[in-house]
């Protein structure tokens, strides 16, 4: 079956979209996704969607979702890439995305999940302390 | 108006949604839109061929390119001979939703184009004419 390579960076999870999804397709990254961050116990999840020509409210949907799983299971999401056509398509359909961290590119993307997880490993220090 | 050429294309699986929005964007192409023309017609497209699978029942898209003097366009309708809409003022108020969307479909789609035209009847079906100029 078709299926979105997880791949495993250190602590993160990467996910580059790179085909023209069908819904299944998205679904079943939702899926993949979620239980990638669970079995690795992954501290964030990068998802790059440079290669993506267009978002519509289902995908801006799938996209949504996954940020606000990884939450729930204490990983951070950062979405990085979005053409800007898309994101002019994207606000104007009416869906913002709010809630779901974005960055310009992989780069920027990893340091803003280092930066988190520097963040909260030196939350946990101070209360054990 | 002229039309220069028109097709039709099924919208019987969800394959089908994903064939036309690679048809309409070549289609948006080939009329000289700008990139993010082409996106916001490709974006409308998908959520109306959605709309006609999941609400209508799978149908059809029609498609014609079409030229104004020199304007030229891409006009698009899509067809399901499913339910039809009850009430079509409360489906075009923004945020509304029948419950497995995000209330964004018809109105976020009308604001992607420049003509928008709805016709549905309950138990007969529903047609969306929607037309970009370039």
């Amino acid at each position: 079956m078709e299926r979105i390579p997880i791949l495993r960076m250190g602590e993160f999870l990467l996910v580059t979209i790179q085909v023209d999804m069908h819904d299944q397709l998205a679904l079943q990254l939702q899926d993949d996704l979620t239980r990638a961050i669970e079995k690795k116990g992954a501290k964030g999840v990068l998802v790059d969607i440079s290669s993506l020509e267009m978002v519509d409210s289902f995908i801006g949907r799938m996209i949504a979702d996954i940020s606000g799983m990884a939450r729930i299971l204490d990983a951070k999401t950062v979405l990085v890439g979005m053409q800007p056509a898309v994101a002019i398509t994207l606000v104007e359909l009416g869906l913002s995305l709010p809630g779901v961290a974005t960055a310009l590119n992989v780069e920027r993307g990893m340091k803003l999940l280092r930066q988190a997880l520097h963040e909260s490993n030196s939350d946990a220090d101070f209360i054990k302390r | 108006m002229q039309i220069s050429s028109s097709g039709e294309l099924p919208l019987a699986t969800e394959h089908d949604i994903v064939l036309a929005r690679q048809a309409v964007r070549r289609m948006s192409q080939q009329q000289g839109f700008s990139l993010v023309d082409q996106t916001k017609m490709v974006t409308a497209a998908s959520e109306l061929a959605r709309n006609t699978l999941i609400y209508g029942g799978g149908g059809n898209l029609k498609w014609s390119l079409i030229n104004d003097g020199i304007k030229r366009g891409l006009r698009l309708t899509f067809e399901d001979q499913g339910p039809g809409i009850p009430n079509l003022e409360l489906a075009m108020t923004d945020g509304w939703s029948s419950g497995t969307g995000l209330g964004l479909g018809l109105t976020g789609t009308r604001r992607l184009v420049n003509e928008f035209e709805i016709d549905s009847t309950v138990g007969v079906g529903t047609r969306v004419v929607i037309t970009r100029w370039k």
